[in-house]
C-alpha cells in the first residue's frame, strides 16, 4: 500500500477548487466534464455547420423573379434551426443519459448528493453553450440568408428591406432563435433526466418536435390543426422566427416561446423530481 | 494385467444447436425479454390509432378558404367519389342515334367570394368545358361519354367521370369553330372531332355498360372552381378561389334518333346551392342552336380538390408516431448489446457475424410487421369511422387499394426498423443511431411537407430519394391530370407510383444493412 507524502495530501486540499462549495462545485465540475469530453464540441460543431448549410440551401432554392412572392426573407434564413435543433438535443440528453449508461452518475452523485444541484449545473453549463453556439449559428444564418437571397430576387428592388439585425423583428427572430435552441436544450435534459434511456429519452424529444407539425397539417385547417400547432414545442417556439404575416401565425411569436417555456419546465420538474426519487 | 477402461468424461447437457434457426431463437428470446421493447412495440401499434381519435375534418373547412360549400353526395359508375355539377341543355335518346354540333365561341367569366389581394386571372379555366353529352339519367353520378372543348387543353373525350382522351389541339372561336359529334350505338358511344364539318377524325370509344335505352343527350357546359395554390403549412395555409362560369355558343345542333315530339330542356345538374361551388347556369335558343352557360365540374371528386373530401391517407397519420417508437427499439436492439458488451457473447456464440445481423433484421422485421397489420388496419376503419361521423368522410377507395394501404404500412414499419437496426449496427451509440434513423425518415419528410419552406420541385425530390420516399405506399387516390387540386403530400399525394417510392425504401434499407455487414465483420466487436 502506497500512501501519499502528507505533504502532497496538504496541497490537494489547498488548492482552491477545493474550497469550491455547493453549485459553483457543480458548475465547475460540469464544465470540466463537458469541456473534457471530445463529442461536446464536435456535437456543437455540427450544429453550427448544419444549421448554416440548411439554411443557405433552403435560402439559395427560394427564387422570387418577379417580386410577388409571400416570402420571409428571415425565417427562411433560419430554416437550419429547424435541424440543427436535433444536434442539440442529442448533446443534451447525452448530458444525463450518458452518465447513467456508464455509470458515471453514480461518481457524480457521490461527490453532490444534492441531486437539484448536479441538474441545475448541468441545466446552465448547457444552457452557456447552447446560447454561444446558437448566437454563432444564427449569426452566420442570416448572414447567408442576406447574401444568397438579395441575388434571388428578395432585394429592395421588390420592395423587401435588406435582412439586418437593425430591423425589429429581424431582432426578434434571430434573438428568438437562439433562446429557442436553449429551451430545446432544457426540454431535452429533462426529459433525459426522467427517461434516463439515451435512444428513449432523444426518440421522445424528436417526436415532440416534429409530430406535432405533421399531424397538425394532416388535420387540415381545422380549429383542431390551430390548437395542435399551438400546443406543440416547435410549431409554437418557432412562431418567433416570424416576421411578415404574423396575424396568419397559429400563435404569437413571444406566446409561442412561452409555450416551449413551459415544455422546457415541465420536463425539468419532471426529470428533477424523478432524479430525486429514483435510485440511480 | 488387465487395466479397466475409463470412458471419458462427457457432459450431460446436449450440445447446443448452431444452426441458423436457433440464432433466430436465441435472438427472438432477447427481444421478448426486454419487457421495455415490448411495452413500446405494443405502443407503437396503439398510437397508430389513437391519433384517430383526436383526427377528422369538418365539412366546409377544408383548404380554409371560402371554397367549399358542402360535401359531397355522389358516387360515380366506379364506386369512386364524382364531381357531377353543370348545365345540361338534354333531350331523350334511343339506343341508337346520335349528335352533331358546332361550337364558335367558348368565353369564361371569375368572381372570387370577395377574396381581397386577388390578382386577375384569365376568366377561362384551363379545365372549362363546353360539348355535347350522353348521359344515362340527369341524377348526378351516373354514366356518361362526352366530347369536349376545353379551355386550354384542346378537345377532349370524356367519360364515366375519371376516363379521358385527348383529342385535337386548339381553341375555339367564330372564325375557327369546332365541330362535335358523339353516336350511340347501344352502349357502345363513339367521340368524333372535326374543324369543318366534313372531314371527321375520330377520338375514341367507350363502352358505358348499363346505358338504358332511353338516355338524355345534348349540349353542356361546365367551369371547374378556381383555386389558388394553397400554402397549406405548418405557419397556416392560404387559399383563395371561386366558383366560375364558362358561356359557349353552338350551333347547327341535330339530334338523330329522338322521341317523336320531345323537346330541349334544360337542367342544372348539381344546382348553384350543390357540393360543388357553383353560380349556376342559364342557356338561351338561338337561331339553330343555344347558348349555354355553365358551372362546376363532372369529373373525378379528390382530396385536396374545390371540394372538401376525406382522404383514407388521413387515417394513417399515426403511422409517422408509430415509426419513430420503431425506430428506438430497432436500434436499441442493436445498440444495447454493445452497451452491456452482451455483443461479445452473441459474436463468441455465434462467430456468423453476417448471420447474426441478419437474425436480428428477420426478429425486428417480422416483429414489427406482426404488429403494424393490425394497427394499420384498425387505424383505417376507426379512422374512417371517426372521419365519417364528423361529416366529412373519405372518398372511397377500391378493396385492393385498401389492402395496399394496410399491408403496405405494415411493411413501411417493418423495412423502416430493418433501415433503423442497421443504422444502429453502423454507428452502435443510441444517440447518434436513432437521431440518424429519425431524420433519415421522418424529419425528411417533415422538411419536405409540412414545412413547406421547400419549392415543390425540391421538396419532391426529397420525397424522390430519400426513404421518406417509403410514404408513397399510402397514396390512396390518383391526382388526375383534368382535375386541378393541390396534389401534395399533406393531401395524401406523393411524386412517386406507391410501390416504386417503396423500393426506394427497401434500397436504402439494403444499402445500409450491406454497410453494417461489411463493419461488423471488420470492426472489433
Amino acid at each position: 500500500m502506497i500512501q501519499a507524502p502528507p505533504a502532497q495530501r496538504a496541497s490537494i486540499q489547498d488548492k482552491p477548487r477545493a474550497r469550491l462549495t455547493g453549485l459553483r462545485y457543480a458548475l465547475h465540475a460540469e464544465w470540466t466534464k463537458a469541456r473534457t469530453q471530445a463529442s461536446t464540441g464536435w456535437l456543437l460543431l455540427a450544429a453550427i455547420a448544419l444549421t448554416v448549410t440548411v439554411s443557405a440551401v433552403v435560402a439559395s432554392t427560394v427564387k422570387c423573379p418577379t417580386g410577388h412572392c409571400a416570402e420571409d426573407p428571415a425565417k427562411i434564413s433560419l430554416t437550419g434551426i429547424y435541424i440543427g435543433q436535433a444536434i442539440i438535443a442529442m448533446l443534451a440528453v447525452q448530458a444525463v443519459s450518458g452518465e447513467y449508461s456508464t455509470g458515471m452518475i453514480r461518481t457524480t452523485l457521490v461527490a453532490i448528493p444534492r441531486r437539484g444541484t448536479v441538474l441545475a449545473a448541468k441545466a446552465a453549463i448547457l444552457t452557456g453553450l447552447v446560447l454561444v453556439t446558437g448566437a454563432i449559428a444564427v449569426f452566420a444564418s442570416l448572414l447567408a440568408g442576406r447574401l444568397i437571397l438579395s441575388g434571388n430576387g428578395i432585394n429592395p428592388a421588390h420592395g423587401y428591406a435588406t435582412l439586418s439585425l437593425g430591423d425589429g423583428a429581424v431582432l426578434r427572430a434571430a434573438l428568438g432563435s437562439v433562446l429557442y435552441l436553449a429551451l430545446i436544450g432544457l426540454l431535452s435534459l429533462g426529459a433525459s433526466a426522467a427517461v434516463r434511456e439515451t435512444a428513449m429519452a432523444i426518440g421522445i424529444v424528436l417526436g415532440l418536435l416534429y409530430l406535432f407539425p405533421i399531424i397538425g397539417t394532416a388535420a387540415g385547417n381545422s380549429e383542431l390543426g390551430r390548437h395542435i400547432q399551438q400546443i406543440g414545442p416547435m410549431t409554437a417556439g418557432m412562431a418567433i422566427q416570424a416576421t411578415t404575416g404574423l396575424r396568419s401565425l397559429p400563435i404569437a411569436p413571444w406566446a409561442g416561446l412561452g409555450v416551449l417555456a413551459a415544455w422546457s419546465a415541465a420536463a425539468l420538474l419532471v426529470g428533477g423530481l424523478l432524479l430525486r426519487m429514483r435510485d440511480a | 494385467m488387465t487395466t479397466p477402461a475409463i470412458a471419458p468424461y462427457q457432459s450431460e447437457m446436449r450440445t447446443g444447436q448452431d444452426g441458423f434457426a436457433q440464432l433466430l431463437w436465441s435472438e427472438w428470446t432477447k427481444f421478448r425479454t426486454v419487457r421495455g421493447w415490448v411495452v413500446a412495440i405494443v405502443l407503437a401499434g396503439l398510437v397508430m390509432v389513437g391519433i384517430d381519435l383526436i383526427s377528422g375534418g369538418e365539412c366546409g373547412m377544408q383548404n380554409g378558404g371560402s371554397l367549399t360549400t358542402g360535401c359531397p353526395e355522389s358516387l360515380g359508375p366506379g364506386g369512386e367519389a364524382v364531381t357531377d355539377s353543370f348545365f345540361f341543355v338534354h333531350q331523350p335518346l334511343a339506343s341508337s342515334g346520335g349528335i352533331t354540333v358546332r361550337l364558335t365561341s367558348m368565353t369564361g367569366s371569375y368572381s372570387p367570394n370577395g377574396s381581397p389581394g386577388q390578382q386577375a386571372q384569365a376568366p377561362l379555366q384551363p379545365w372549362s368545358k363546353a360539348g355535347i353529352l350522353i348521359k344515362a339519367n340527369t341524377r348526378q353520378g351516373s354514366a356518361y361519354a362526352a366530347i369536349m372543348v376545353t379551355g386550354s387543353h384542346g378537345v377532349q373525350m370524356q367519360y364515366d367521370y375519371t376516363g379521358d382522351v385527348a383529342g385535337p389541339a386548339g381553341s375555339v372561336s367564330a372564325t375557327s369553330p369546332r365541330w362535335l359529334r358523339l353516336t350511340r350505338a347501344g352502349d357502345i358511344i363513339t367521340g368524333y372531332a372535326s374543324a369543318d364539318g366534313t372531314h371527321w377524325s375520330k377520338v375514341g370509344t367507350v363502352t358505358l355498360t348499363g346505358l338504358p335505352s332511353t338516355a338524355q343527350a345534348g349540349l353542356f357546359a361546365a367551369s371547374p372552381a378556381y383555386s389558388k395554390p394553397t400554402n397549406q403549412s405548418i405557419t397556416g395555409s392560404s387559399a383563395n378561389g371561386g366558383p366560375t362560369q364558362a358561356t359557349a355558343t353552338f350551333d347547327r345542333v341535330t339530334l338523330n334518333g329522338a322521341s317523336p315530339g320531345s323537346t330541349w330542356n334544360g337542367t342544372d345538374i348539381g344546382g348553384p346551392n350543390g357540393s360543388y361551388p357553383s353560380q349556376g347556369g342559364a342557356y338561351r335558343p338561338s337561331a339553330d342552336g343555344f347558348t349555354v352557360t355553365g358551372s362546376g365540374d363532372v369529373a373525378p371528386a379528390v382530396p385536396g380538390g374545390p371540394t372538401a373530401q376525406g382522404s383514407v391517407t388521413q387515417t394513417l397519420v399515426g403511422t409517422f408516431a408509430g415509426l419513430i417508437a420503431v425506430i428506438i427499439v430497432a436500434t436499441m436492439f442493436i445498440t444495447t448489446e454493445y452497451r452491456r458488451g452482451l455483443i461479445r457473447l452473441t459474436l463468441t456464440a455465434s462467430p456468423r457475424r453476417g448471420h447474426v445481423l441478419a437474425a436480428k433484421a428477420i426478429v425486428i422485421g417480422a416483429v414489427t410487421f406482426v404488429v403494424g397489420l393490425p394497427a394499420a388496419l384498425a387505424a383505417i376503419l376507426v379512422g374512417q369511422r371517426m372521419m365519417s361521423a364528423s361529416g366529412l368522410p373519405a372518398a372511397p377507395v377500391p378493396a385492393l387499394t385498401e389492402l395496399r394501404l394496410i399491408v403496405g404500412t405494415a411493411a413501411l414499419l417493418a423495412v423502416a426498423a430493418v433501415l433503423a437496426l442497421a443504422i444502429g449496427a453502423i454507428l452502435r451509440r443510441s444517440a447518434a443511431a436513432v437521431t440518424a434513423g429519425i431524420a433519415m425518415i421522418v424529419l425528411t419528410y417533415f422538411f419536405a411537407s409540412p414545412l413547406a419552406v421547400l419549392p415543390a420541385g425540391a421538396a419532391n425530390w426529397l420525397l424522390r430519394v430519400t426513404p421518406a420516399a417509403g410514404f408513397s405506399i399510402q397514396q390512396a387516390y390518383r391526382a388526375y391530370p383534368q382535375v386541378v387540386a393541390s396534389y401534395t403530400p399533406t393531401n395524401g399525394y406523393y411524386p412517386l407510383a406507391p410501390w416504386a417510392g417503396f423500393a426506394v425504401l427497401c434500397a436504402w434499407t439494403a444499402l445500409a444493412l450491406g454497410l453494417a455487414g461489411y463493419l461488423l465483420r471488420r470492426r472489433d466487436a
